[in-house]
């Protein structure tokens, strides 16, 4: 099996680094414009069932002594959109920056348990944490602009470190006008890519940032409540960028506010004190939770 | 009762009158301390005033083109001026930035990345005692480290001094503008397949770079007119060299040496590069500020 290696002719598509099947089906090179996978049309039926693309199993993680996260396991199914949900320090969060081998930035912090993007193991000896990155994109809950990029370098920042692979001059201006696109910001900044970003406001800074990690397509984009800070508009924008994310990409999303989830999610997880309550169809999760904590969360008898 | 039931507080109700020159007395505190804050405030500033003023009114006469751009003559010989040691003072602080700010802002950037390794707080612990070190040890230190070996004194002995006294001050004041760079910013550059170097370099050192080059303007005034540290190691020439392995010429050594000659004109000469000497770091320090200023012009919204 093929590890998560830096083995030279990685390149920033989905597909280049790994050999990732599937890949050349959505983005074999930088500049197509994204169509939406012939699957994807019929997926948000959340009965179809969908291949698992990112994969934790007996997932714990740790901050010194405090364990965070509890024997996790859940998948995120391809080009589907999984929120998870729960309480302030459920550990949602954590989980969620396991899975790109964020978590590991913090001093103290430890994983235990497997991670699989596509049958890979993400925490192998060899894989290295550079490539599931690049592979793996993710978007925090305040936007983090680059204060001394232009909002094209912003964007292309991602292309910037991949060393042979980087694209030409042309082909990265190609690259960020599409995912400036893809993320419904081009028409607003098109005529000023040369200045600052953090002129911009705070929910275009927020597209922003969704843009850069969209431009190195990336399989999977974990979002980690990316509309906490923003206002009704710009949370509106980002949520419907999500919605059409889902053709093209396989999508995580933590997010505090439960109508989110429903509008957004094809799944929704509930978690609660570091542990998986429940994972199932938001459409189920919302009408018909299996667990009593579950529906005491829900119905808003705490949280 | 209509008194003021506060718990813990006066029992009696305060009297209008005593109140009345309650607050007086306060407006009268008020007023002395405003008073002693200006004077302080005027103190602070005064040595400066006083030494630009008279340094003007003494160096001014012995500024000419001249003095710029001829070597010094000897004793009794009208006119000359000071042209080896400008250019030796240039070429002192050349040698010192190239050694100081390297060593100074990659030591400041470990300190800031590691902040609680042994290495990382007996860094921080060394640059504050090395800040308090008095010049002329640092002038004992080149001399045995490269005049002795060498054989003799040289401008590379001298810079390399001068760049000793500028690391500490470049580790600290880098240390501190890396500390202002948000967390988050690293970690979206390491969460966009950044490695840690390449975060912590393209992201975090350019993002904290305007201050680091306030910071680095700042140590370079603070060393351009240090003389202790050049008396044993570039010893000064009153000839045309820019040999980093000769001896050199420098401005604050030039000034020692006229200013204790018997001379009139040697005296003249002396305040005139005092003049100049001041008005080269008053320059770096206005470039200091214009640097500060980008910076907080970039980082406003």
């Amino acid at each position: 099996m093929q590890q998560l290696t830096d083995s030279g002719s990685l390149g920033p598509s989905g597909g280049a680094i790994l050999s990732i099947p599937h890949a050349d089906a959505h983005g074999g090179t930088h500049v197509r414009i994204p169509v939406a996978a012939p699957r994807a049309h019929a997926t948000h039926a959340p009965e179809a069932r969908s291949t698992p693309c990112l994969v934790a199993e007996s997932l714990n993680a740790w901050f010194g002594e405090v364990h965070a996260v509890k024997d996790v396991s859940l998948a995120l199914d391809e080009h589907r959109v999984t929120a998870i949900i729960g309480p302030s320090g459920c550990g949602k969060s954590t989980f969620l920056r396991c899975l790109n081998r964020m978590h590991e930035t913090v001093p103290s912090a430890r994983v235990t348990g497997n991670v699989t993007l596509d049958g890979h193991p993400v925490y192998g000896a060899d894989a290295d944490p550079t490539m599931v990155r690049r592979h793996v994109g993710m978007v925090f809950q305040r936007p983090t602009p680059f204060p001394t990029m232009s909002i094209r370098d912003n964007v292309a920042a991602g292309l910037a470190v991949l060393g042979r692979d980087r694209p030409s001059r042309r082909r990265t201006d190609e690259i960020v006008e599409d995912a400036l696109g893809r993320a419904g910001l081009w028409n607003e900044v098109k005529d000023r890519l040369q200045q600052s970003a953090v002129a911009l406001s705070g929910g275009q800074q927020q597209r922003l940032c969704i843009a850069r990690a969209l431009a190195t397509r990336p399989r999977v984009l974990l979002l980690d409540e990316p509309t906490a800070s923003l206002d009704p508009a710009s949370t509106q924008k980002v949520e419907e960028l999500l919605y059409e994310l889902r053709n093209s990409m396989t999508v995580g999303i933590v997010t505090h506010n439960m109508q989110q989830a429903a509008r957004v999610s094809d799944r929704t997880a509930f978690m609660l004190q570091g542990e998986l309550v429940e994972i199932a169809a938001t459409s189920a999760l919302f009408t018909t939770p299996r667990d009593p904590r579950t529906e005491g969360y829900i119905t808003g008898r705490f949280g | 009762m209509t008194t003021l039931a506060i718990p813990g507080g006066p029992r009696r109700i305060v009297t209008r009158r005593s109140r009345r020159s309650r607050r007086r007395h306060r407006g009268l505190t008020n007023t002395v301390m405003v008073v002693l804050t200006y004077v302080a405030a005027v103190l602070a500033t005064l040595p400066l005033l006083l030494i630009l003023f008279h340094l003007a009114r003494a160096g001014v006469g012995a500024l000419s083109l001249d003095f710029f751009t001829k070597m010094p003559e000897p004793v009794g010989e009208a006119g000359g001026g000071l042209a080896n040691g400008i250019v030796g003072t240039l070429e002192l602080i050349a040698i010192a930035a190239a050694v100081g700010l390297p060593v100074g802002i990659g030591a400041g950037l470990y300190v800031a990345e590691k902040k609680t390794t042994l290495l990382a707080n007996s860094v921080r612990f060394l640059s504050d005692v090395l800040n308090g070190l008095p010049s002329i040890v640092m002038g004992i230190f080149a001399w045995q480290l490269l005049v002795r070996p060498i054989g003799h004194f040289s401008a590379l002995a001298g810079g390399i001094a001068l760049g000793a006294m500028m690391i500490p001050l470049v580790t600290r004041t880098t240390e501190e503008m890396i500390k202002v760079v948000p967390g988050s910013l690293r970690e979206a550059a390491l969460a966009l397949g950044y490695s840690r170097w390449r975060a912590s370099l393209a992201v975090v050192l350019r993002t904290a770079l305007p201050g680091i080059v306030t910071g680095a303007l700042v140590a370079v005034a603070r060393i351009a007119g240090e003389t202790a540290p050049l008396l044993f190691t570039a010893f000064g020439n009153q000839f045309w060299s820019t040999s980093p392995m000769q001896p050199i010429a420098a401005l604050p050594l030039q000034i020692f040496t006229y200013a204790i000659s018997p001379y009139d004109e040697w005296h003249a000469l002396a305040w005139a590069g005092a003049l100049v000497l001041i008005l080269l770091v008053l320059l770096i320090s206005i470039a200091a500020r214009a640097a500060t200023r980008a910076r907080y012009g970039a980082a406003a919204d």
